[in-house]
């Protein structure tokens, strides 16, 4: 009960300093690329173009990067036992 | 309690990085004119071969290598997925390659590099094929090349391991940057100053990349001391430290239970 009142304290903290946040910088948060790199490239006449495989199209995008960070954890998962087993210190 | 504790504090972590889109360093399609995407591509083959060759002598020498390089590949794709938001109201991710070129070396790490940064080109949106190269040089190489040499160097200068891990991740996450600048400062400065451009491209960086570039320093440090706790040998095995007389590298990957 007491980690529950300590775990439900640190979400309630953590989606106040969240909302504080985002309502203080509305419209921000974009990436370096898009705020430097892109930037820089349109001045100069280069902008960016879409890439080859476009999948940032609806929530097909957040599927992939789901995706991506499933099958990355797994595999870093799977190796980490192989090299730090349960109950194993030198 | 602190067990409970650190899991919902990494619950947290996670719900808060979970994957978005991911708009950080790298440089996107079609930002670089042709001349310049072959250059980068011409000084990056170079690098990819040797890790690759370099994979081949030590998974052949150490059982647990395959392993390490698996665990550390996956961890730089992940960490460079990540858009982190920052105090200035930008997102970056770290590049992770710092602390990798620490525990595989510089030549194995341009390799996972460039494995992520094709996937991230390919099915992210995120980077570019034709810019492929000159991601890879600035995430791979410089990033890769800074972290190991800071560590050895500190290292040999008598500062602590995690201090020096500190340094390595921290510098090479801004060797990145710094990279990203020059990249785009040459191809795109035309008849104006190269200085001056990459001075404003560093600059616009700054804000974002000095809380991230420590932060990067601060993991870099907790893997180190982890490792260093949890099983040392593997750091004298995998020549990041001087191996003590019993050294036991022959020892292979622990069983599945």
């Amino acid at each position: 009960m007491k980690n529950m009142i300590v775990i439900m304290s640190l979400v309630v903290v953590l989606a106040a300093g969240l909302t504080f946040q985002l309502s203080r910088h509305p419209h921000k948060w974009q990436g370096v690329d898009e705020s430097v790199v892109e930037k820089f490239a349109a001045a100069s006449g280069h902008p960016a173009r879409p890439p080859f495989i476009n999948t940032d199209q609806g929530d097909l995008l957040l599927f992939f990067f789901l995706v991506a960070g499933a099958a990355g954890g797994f595999v870093a998962g799977y190796c980490f036992r192989d090299l730090f087993p349960p109950n194993k210190t030198d | 309690m602190s067990r409970r504790l650190s899991l919902a504090a990494a619950s947290l972590l996670a719900i808060f990085a979970l994957p978005s889109t991911a708009h950080a360093m790298h440089i996107s399609e079609g930002i670089l004119p042709t001349q310049w995407w072959v250059l980068w591509y011409a000084v990056a083959i170079p690098f990819v071969a040797w890790g690759l060759r370099d994979l081949r002598v030590k998974s052949a020498r150490e059982p647990f290598f395959k392993p390490m390089v698996g665990l550390i590949g996956a961890a730089v794709f992940v960490v460079s997925c990540m858009p982190i938001p920052m105090p200035s109201g930008t997102c970056s991710h770290p590049c992770g390659t710092g602390m990798a070129a620490i525990f595989i070396g510089p030549a194995l790490t341009v390799v996972v590099s460039s494995v992520a940064l094709l996937l991230q080109a390919l099915f992210l949106s995120h980077g570019g094929l034709t810019t492929l190269g000159a991601n890879i040089v600035s995430m791979g190489v410089a990033g890769a090349l800074v972290g190991w040499s800071v560590f050895r160097l500190t290292r040999r200068m008598g500062l602590p391991p995690w201090g020096a891990a500190f340094l390595a991740g921290m510098l090479s996450d801004w060797a990145t940057y710094a990279t990203t600048s020059f990249e785009l400062a040459t191809a795109l400065h035309g008849t104006g100053s190269l200085l001056h451009l990459f001075t404003a491209i560093s600059v616009s960086f700054l804000p974002t990349q000095l809380p991230l570039g420590i932060a990067e320093g601060i993991v870099a440090a907790g893997v180190y001391t982890f490792i260093a706790t949890r099983r040392p040998s593997l750091l004298h095995c995998l020549g990041v430290e001087p191996s003590p007389p019993a050294c036991v590298c022959e020892e292979k990957p622990g069983s599945r239970p």
